[in-house]
């Protein structure tokens, strides 16, 4: 079993991070074509919630400013993702005031049709808030139709609590952006999934829903419980074929944090400038989940929740088990960005890879039913078709392999470099 | 901030190390080592002894020759002199486990790449090869609590001399106890099942290999080894012999064993068919060792072809 350590923030409130004094937006943060079409220039003033830039292609998503100034650089900055890409910078100006996004008169929002609400959740910013930054409004627009829709409440990574502080202080919200992605995708069994030891959030939950349609699946904890294809395992008992999507076996499933985007972007017209983020790790003295502008410097939210009582050894944008080490602190915060987790040189060291024990640990928790030591193996010797007969293309990258090899093999990387190849 | 280290995820490992699975291991076997001094005396001490240190001598010798870290602390070492030991009889002289040591850690483990690259279980290839070189020292075994020869009951099964327990002055509580001849890891079923339990629990083991290999060991025996069809005494069968220890402890292997649970069941099907035929028909009175060893090498090819069951086929 995995050390969840979620202790660090479960139980604490979300605060609002004090705005940044700059704010780095990048061009890209989202899977899909970058938004070639910027609609700013050097020194322009821009407000809260300005359209910054689009594209043409639809699989894509704009980008917003996050706070009221001057637009004082477009060009290269660094990228929790890609190393770097280009961005905008905005630097602060105390004296504009701050752009209010009230909620919209309820008459209106129950005359758009599914087409407009799409247009609208588009037009925000929307992606898929867990960290996979799928553009939401394709996820809206299924090329056939689905059944049902999944929550996904699970937060199965271990250090993150954004997704569960944001479901019991903001179910309401949640409710209404499920409410709206019901309608536009026209479904009626919604199931709302959350693992076991949000025992809070579970109760939360189940008031809120009294009087709805809505079923609330408490589901094991165990990671990677969050991951689709797992999900939609635990919830329907169906099983998505081997290179086919959720929607081939009549599912969707999206995470509770877009839902709550989706509501202040339908009832406020609210673009995704901000979002929650677990700033976490035991040698921060002031863990938390924050309210954060999107291009917030993730340095400025260090320091926000420091100071640190030991040297930081690695910065993580994401979860343990799945986020990406970071090269510095300076770098923004974007619209994936769930949890920093910064972790001390004891928390980091790496034992030295050994030769394989063939203990099967690897294989027994291989959430896909595969034979994660053997296609290691395969790699090693560059045999790739031998790699995908043992599934290399089934696995989900959830690094349980790795996790629980004794001997430290790099498998989920080999396996992961198996794809590029075979692929090829 | 600077110097962070840069690596891909997963960034959190569980701590379970090698030693620590290894460690388990040999605490598992020490029950049994208990019985067997307290049984044969202290001679099984000294066999014991000889066979561990020997065992660590050799592998930090070669480590060192291969110019290679020497992985002693891992007590993978310790295990294989250790199981070694419990595979001889407690009167051999001391120069056997030496020996046996060194074909198991040099010949089966070490020349074969180390931990993890060897095919058969080092500890049973020292003692086949033991057993081919020195037969009488390796079935001469003593009666316990007393310093006078005797048979196994399996040997007297096998000569004819004894048709059942009765004539063997023996009772199925005398096994469970340790109360008859034979090696000295082997014959103590109690130890041994604490033992096996131990592992069990700290999820060290599955129990795939050892419950296949034994229930087919019983059938087999009930079915075949009586007067007539269906009267064969299965008791006798499972609990006389090496047939708790190699099941629990050697089938069990990491290495030498398949990846799979399903693949684990066959691995222990063949064992204990291996295992009833040797018994049966065979020269020797015992097939356990030797069950293993063939089985040993049809792990590659059930790793091959036996998959887990896929979440998407
Ligand atoms: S990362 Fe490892 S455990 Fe996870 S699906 Fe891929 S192979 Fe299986
Ligand atoms: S967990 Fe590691 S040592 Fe065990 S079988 Fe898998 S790759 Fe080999």
């Amino acid at each position: 079993m995995i050390k969840e350590n979620k202790e660090l923030t479960e139980n604490i409130a979300i605060k609002a991070m004090p705005l940044p004094e700059k704010a780095y937006i990048p061009l890209i943060q989202h899977i899909g074509r970058p938004c070639d079409i910027l609609k700013v220039k050097i020194n322009d003033t821009v407000k809260t919630g300005q359209l910054l830039a689009c594209a043409e292609a639809s699989v894509s998503s704009p980008v917003h400013a996050s706070i009221s100034g001057k637009i004082t650089a477009i060009g290269e900055y660094a990228h929790p993702i890609l190393g770097k890409s280009t961005a905008i910078t905005i630097e602060r100006d105390i004296n504009l005031t701050e752009e209010q996004f009230p909620l919209l008169d309820k008459s209106r929002i129950n005359s758009f049709s599914p087409d407009e609400l799409r247009l609208l959740i588009k037009n925000a910013g929307i992606v898929g808030m867990g960290g996979a930054t799928f553009p939401t409004h394709i996820k809206l627009s299924p090329p056939k139709p689905v059944d049902s829709l999944i929550i996904n409440g699970a937060e199965c990574e271990p250090y993150l609590t954004s997704d569960n502080r944001l479901m019991i202080e903001e179910s309401e919200g949640i409710l209404k952006g499920i409410e709206i992605i019901a309608k536009i995708l026209n479904v009626k069994n919604i199931y709302i999934a959350i693992e076991d030891n949000k025992a809070e959030a579970i109760s939360v939950f189940k008031n809120a829903i009294l009087n709805t349609q809505y079923t609330i699946r408490v589901l094991k904890t165990k990671y990677p419980q969050g991951a689709e294809k797992q999900l939609i395992y635990s919830v329907l008992r169906r099983k998505v074929p081997s290179g086919k999507l959720p929607l081939d076996v009549g599912a969707v499933v999206h995470n509770v944090a877009t839902c709550f985007a989706v509501f202040e972007a339908v009832y406020k017209n609210k673009p995704l400038y901000e979002r929650l983020v677990t700033v976490t790790g035991d040698i921060l003295k002031n863990p938390g989940n924050l309210k954060v502008r999107i291009g917030t410097p993730v340095k400025d939210l260090i320091s926000f929740c420091g100071p640190l009582k030991k040297e930081a050894k690695k910065i993580i944008m994401g979860g343990p088990m799945m986020g990406i080490a970071q090269f510095s602190d300076d770098f923004p915060v974007i619209k994936g960005t769930s949890g920093i987790l910064v972790l001390s040189e004891d928390e980091v060291k790496e034992a030295q890879e050994g030769i394989c024990l063939r203990c099967g640990e690897c294989v027994k928790n291989c959430p896909m039913g595969l034979t994660p030591a053997l296609i290691s193996m395969a790699v090693a010797s560059e045999k790739w078709d031998l790699a995908k007969e043992y599934g290399a293309l089934d696995c989900v990258e959830c690094g349980l392999c790795s996790y629980s090899c004794p001997v430290n093999r790099k498998i989920v990387q080999a396996v992961k470099y198996a794809k590029t190849k075979i692929k090829r | 901030m600077d110097n962070l280290i840069v690596s891909t995820s997963p960034h959190i490992h569980r701590k379970e190390s090698v030693s620590y699975i290894m460690w388990a291991v040999v605490i598992a076997l020490i029950p049994s080592g208990i019985a067997g001094v307290w049984i044969f005396g202290i001679g099984a001490l000294w066999v014991m002894l000889a066979g561990v240190f020997s065992a660590l001598l050799f592998e930090a010798l070669i480590c060192r020759l291969r110019g290679k870290k020497v992985s002693i602390l891992d007590a993978s070492a310790i295990l294989t002199g250790l199981l070694l030991s419990y595979n001889l009889p407690a009167n051999v002289p001391l120069w056997l486990p030496v020996v046996g040591s060194f074909v198991a850690i040099a010949v089966a483990k070490q020349a074969f790449g180390g931990l993890g690259r060897n095919i058969f279980n080092p500890a049973l290839v020292g003692r086949a090869f033991l057993l081919a070189a020195w037969p009488t020292y390796m079935t001469t075994f003593i009666k316990p609590y007393d310093s006078i020869t005797a048979a196994t009951p399996l040997a007297l099964l096998k000569e004819g001399k004894a048709l059942n327990l009765g004539q063997m002055n023996l009772s199925y509580f005398d096994f469970l106890t340790g109360g008859r001849g034979g090696c000295i890891g082997e014959v103590c079923i109690v130890a041994l099942l604490i033992g096996a339990l131990y592992l069990w629990v700290r999820k060290i083991i599955s129990l795939h290999a050892p419950f296949a290999f034994i229930t087919i060991v019983a059938l087999l025996s009930w079915i075949f080894s009586g007067e007539a069809l269906f009267k064969g005494d299965f008791i006798f069968a499972v609990l006389s012999g090496g047939l708790i220890l190699g099941a629990f402890f050697m089938a069990t292997d990491y290495v030498t064993t398949p990846l799979t649970a399903k693949g684990q069941f066959i691995f222990g099907l063949g064992c204990g068919l291996l295992t009833f035929v040797i018994r049966k028909w065979g020269g020797y009175p015992e097939g356990v060792s030797y069950s293993i060893l063939i089985m040993n090498a049809f792990v590659p090819l059930i790793d091959r072809f036996v998959r887990p069951k896929r979440y998407s086929p």
